[in-house]
């Protein structure tokens, strides 16, 4: 027994070192496998306040940038307001459409690792909730995944874990959005049967499968494509629209049908 | 400033908010984001007691991942080159480095540097095997550690000639 004692006290250091790395890798191999730990994450209140600030000073210096982008989009809204037909189709009460918008900041934004989350401005204070879509003026940017009070976290399409469904533009064929860690500007498609015609530069759009984002959100162009080990299905390489490494204001997407939908989907599959 | 004790305090919250605030979104030649925490251990006294010192490092790796998302990644490695550090001390410096007089002053310039490079060498291949975990991606990791390792090197070797403690 007293050697036994010994024993562990001699080497106190390499047990302590056994069991803080045996915490470290339950918290990694945990990562790998389920969704993003729910109390260490960026949208926490300190690491959101500091992230915050930090935004407020560097963004002072892309001002000028995000004036253009926000004239460019505003140029195009107006396009489509005046050629839309008021009168016919009145809407009385605008919280009563299926999507609402909201707006937010980005305050801390990663590209280059296999899993990046972003933090944004907004928290369960503002109505933002779990599997919220996040757009930006030029496309997809990805899914509300964790919330404090004022702060939230965006799983990216930059994410080995995310899947997203996307489409072929003004096709039915659809398949599902995912990344391979090596390029932040490409993403993959795959599932798209090989019968379908593609031809590189096609645009992908979000597909109408997904109860979080609506359909026909832009997300990138056909950048290469070939048949998968299987030779019935293409893995097609998308270049994306947004840039990724350069995004402050963001839309968030709420579906006010999706709560429905998923309930009648999850008792269609007990059944 | 002569207190170890909040000297090193000063250091961990300053590389903690540098890593975060600056090094995470470095992204030089695209994707290339020095690690330069790693310099904590490196600056670190060598006598101090080890217990100690293997929390400290578990504490900065877990508050670098709570900022970067990246759960326990950071604490796994940075651990592990801590619980390495007196096996390659003894490689760099030889057995003397165990005697009471020793001091970074009687080492040469170069063995320094193969200290400092083998604790980020080892830090980071933890790192990037522990962040992909997946074989198939064996070429992108390599690449990853290798590239990461040499900005991050350069990095810190900077780092310890600008700020070296006086008293070394």
């Amino acid at each position: 027994m007293q050697r036994i004692i010994n024993f562990i006290l001699n080497n106190r250091n390499t047990f302590l070192y056994a069991l803080l790395s045996f915490i470290a890798l339950l918290l990694t191999v945990r990562s790998h496998s389920y969704h993003q730990s729910k109390f260490f994450n960026s949208s926490r209140w300190v690491s959101g306040k500091i992230y915050g600030t930090a935004s407020n000073i560097s963004g002072y210096f892309s001002l000028k940038e995000e004036n253009q982008k926000l004239a460019d989009e505003n140029q195009r809204l107006r396009k489509l307001l005046f050629n839309t037909q008021t009168g016919t189709q009145q809407v009385l009460d605008s919280s009563l459409l299926p999507f609402q918008v909201a707006q937010a900041k980005v305050i801390k934004n990663s590209f280059s690792a296999p899993r990046n989350y972003l933090t944004i401005d907004k928290g369960k204070n503002d109505g933002v909730s779990q599997d919220m879509g996040v757009i930006t003026s030029k496309g997809i940017l990805g899914i509300i995944e964790n919330t404090s009070g004022q702060f939230a976290t965006v799983q990216s399409i930059l994410n080995t874990k995310s899947s997203i469904n996307a489409k072929i533009k003004n096709t039915d064929y659809f398949g599902s959005l995912e990344w391979n860690a090596s390029d932040h500007t490409v993403v993959q498609l795959v599932d798209i049967p090989r019968l379908v015609p593609l031809v590189v530069g096609d645009t992908i759009v979000t597909g109408a499968m997904s109860s979080i984002f609506p359909e026909n959100i832009p997300i990138g162009t056909i950048k290469r494509y070939d048949l998968n080990a299987s030779k019935s299905y293409y893995n097609i390489d998308v270049a994306l629209f947004n840039d990724m490494a350069n995004v402050r204001w963001v839309y968030l997407v709420q579906n006010r049908n999706k709560a429905e939908i998923d309930q009648l989907e999850a008792q269609t599959e007990d059944e | 400033m002569n207190n170890p004790v909040v000297l090193n305090a000063f250091r961990f919250v300053l590389l903690l908010l540098a890593q975060v605030l600056i090094f995470n979104g470095l992204n030089f030649m695209g994707t290339i984001n020095p690690i330069v925490y790693v310099i904590f251990l490196y600056w670190y006294p060598i006598k101090e007691n080890r217990a100690v010192f293997l929390l400290v490092a578990f504490f900065l790796g877990l508050l670098i991942d709570i900022f970067s998302d990246s759960l326990a990644l950071h604490t796994l490695a940075i651990l592990t080159a801590a619980f390495a550090r007196p096996f390659i001390m003894r490689f760099c410096f030889g057995v003397n480095y165990e005697f009471q007089n020793f001091t970074f002053k009687n080492t040469t310039k170069i063995q320094r540097i193969t200290y400092l490079a083998l604790l980020i060498v080892l830090h980071h291949t933890i790192f990037f095997c522990f962040e992909i975990l997946s074989f198939s991606h064996i070429l992108l990791i390599l690449k990853k550690i290798l590239f990461t390792s040499l900005l991050t090197i350069f990095l810190c070797t900077l780092f310890s000639s600008l700020f070296s403690p006086k008293s070394e």
